[in-house]
């Protein structure tokens, strides 16, 4: 059957193979998963059970549950001091992952430029392409603690573009801005006319500073659409559920997308999520806790081992050097993982600028990290 | 609670080091601290959390949680009461608490017929018990915040984005 030039030109993942390999691969210790090793917590799935034993099965509004869409302003507002009407500025996605397709297919012509720092989340500039825009990545380095700089935003905004994709903290650097370094970006955007798109997904997890959102900036709001969802702070990835906070024509846009595409989000994942902000936060705090002392860990042990890895100041990866090995990000993670079994993702999967590091989750029990310097030592030697 | 603490209490086998590692301190200030709490009382012991039905023990032991009611005496409270009573050794915990009866202990015997005999001749003749209920324990699902059973291994995929 044909399939679309469209997405036959889409770049396949150059690491497909790698993970079926790491998939194949018997009594493998993993620092390769980009999600939680938590569960999610008791109350938030006994909530989910009780939905569906109570009969909860139905299709929800397009929009969502007007709780749960007021629950998320009311928790906004709390959190961040910010405001959205739920009626009119509030969508629930099927994850980011479905709010970042909304988002770009209800913004972009054909043609129009996304700046995307790199490295990037590997969607992100398949996610651009295949909505008709074309991705323009910004390399960003280690000695700036792979940050974009304002003034290369500036340099590359006025070459023309319509908008900015940022994700802070990054998958799968870990790099975050503080609130003046966000300040920084933002006046550049006012200054040049750029719509972001803000993936704030890892936000509970930034660890060295308070997270700023975005669209709290002055001059911000009506030209950010903030993404975020329960994936990561409450270790809801399967449940599948995000939202798109933004300016009410960008939403209502997605909204019309969604409803002929998703037609709504799981109402058991809306439950759940209901649930997660009424009484979810004490658990954000415990797991961050953790992931806290697992990147000290990390990042200390690495570096011990002649890894060179900066301190990322959020998500839950570490993003060590390899150049020491002389090996390819590829050939590390291959060599790795036949050698002592230790899965991780290789840098190049997420741009050219990530080549000569590798990602590693720190999502993993303390055991499994300690074994995993081991074997890392082990392989070290032998190399 | 200290960090400290909050790690040694899921953990009480990490070495200092590991600490100093995951909290971003010294070892040497690590140990020093865990030395001054072990001294001072607040870490009380190092022990095990074990599942006795999967230990295979060669003589059977029983458990029962028993409510006491009490007469507090006067000038030393409850205290004295609770003294005298927790210091029997088949007394393995003892807590005071509100409600309907005063004491809560958790007593130990080989079978049921010692902790009977315990609650018959030690317990209840007491001059301040004013009475008591014993409750067999017949499963025990978690201690200590830890769930006996093991868990299932949650399958997440190896590696993902």
């Amino acid at each position: 059957m044909k399939v679309s030039k469209k997405v036959q030109e889409l770049a396949p993942s150059g690491i497909r193979a790698f993970f079926d390999l790491v998939l194949g691969m018997p009594d493998v210790i993993s620092l390769g998963v980009g999600e939680p090793d938590f569960v999610t917590p008791w109350h938030i799935r006994e909530k989910a059970i009780y939905s569906l034993e109570k009969g909860y099965t139905s299709y929800t509004s397009n929009k969502g549950m007007p709780e749960l869409r007021k629950a998320i302003a009311h928790f906004l507002e709390k959190r961040y001091g910010l405001s959205y009407d739920p009626e009119e500025e509030i969508l629930i996605t099927v994850g980011v992952s479905e709010a970042l397709d909304l988002a770009f297919r209800a913004i972009l012509d054909p043609g129009d430029k996304i700046l995307i720092p790199e490295p990037s989340y590997v969607s992100y500039g398949p996610v651009v392409d295949l909505a008709g825009g074309k991705p323009v990545y910004l390399k960003t380095h280690v000695d700036n603690g792979f940050k974009i700089a304002p003034r290369q935003l500036a340099e590359t905004a006025r070459k023309g573009a319509l908008g900015l994709l940022l994700n802070y903290p990054a998958n799968p650097t870990g790099a975050s801005y503080t609130k003046s370094e966000l300040q920084e970006l933002a006046n550049v955007c006012v200054k040049n006319d750029l719509m972001v798109v803000s993936d704030e997904i890892y936000d509970e997890l930034t660890y060295d500073f308070d997270h700023t959102p975005l669209a709290t900036l002055k001059g911000m709001k009506n030209r950010v659409v903030y993404l975020n969802g329960f994936s990561k702070a409450y270790a809801m990835t399967g449940f599948r559920l995000g939202w798109a906070c933004g300016p009410a024509a960008v939403i209502a846009a997605m909204t019309k997308i969604h409803q002929y595409t998703m037609l709504c989000a799981s109402i058991t994942g809306q439950m759940a999520a209901l649930e997660a902000l009424k009484s979810g936060f004490k658990d954000v705090v415990e797991m961050k806790r953790e992931y806290m002392r697992r990147r000290r860990f990390m990042v200390e042990s690495l570096n011990e081992l002649g890894m060179t890895c900066h301190n990322p100041e959020g998500a839950f990866y570490v993003f060590p050097s390899i150049q020491s090995t002389g090996l390819s990000s590829l050939d590390f993670a291959k060599k790795l993982l036949q050698k002592q079994r230790v899965a991780l993702v290789p840098g190049v999967a997420f741009g050219p600028s990530a080549e000569g590091f590798v990602r590693m989750s720190y999502a993993s029990a303390y055991e499994n990290l300690k074994e995993a310097i081991v074997r890392i030592k082990n392989f070290l030697k032998d190399t | 609670m200290d960090e400290i603490l909050e790690i040694l209490a899921k953990d009480a086998r990490i070495s200092a080091e590991e600490i100093a590692k995951l909290t971003g301190k010294r070892a040497a200030q690590v140990k020093k601290t865990i030395k001054h709490y072990e001294d001072n009382g607040t870490i009380v012991q190092y022990k095990t959390v074990i599942n006795h039905d999967l230990a295979k023990e060669t003589n059977s032991f029983v458990r029962a949680l028993i409510e006491v009611s009490i007469t507090p005496q006067k000038d030393v409270g409850f205290d004295y009461v609770a003294e005298r009573i927790y210091s029997f050794p088949e007394v393995v915990s003892c807590y005071l608490v509100s409600g309907t009866y005063d004491l809560l202990l958790m007593v130990e015997g080989d079978n049921i017929q010692t902790v009977s005999n315990f609650v018959a001749s030690k317990l209840s003749p007491m001059e301040n018990v004013k009475g008591t209920t014993t409750h067999f324990m017949l499963k025990k699902y978690k201690e200590d915040g830890q769930m006996l059973k093991k868990a299932n291994n949650r399958k997440r995929l190896n590696i993902s984005y």
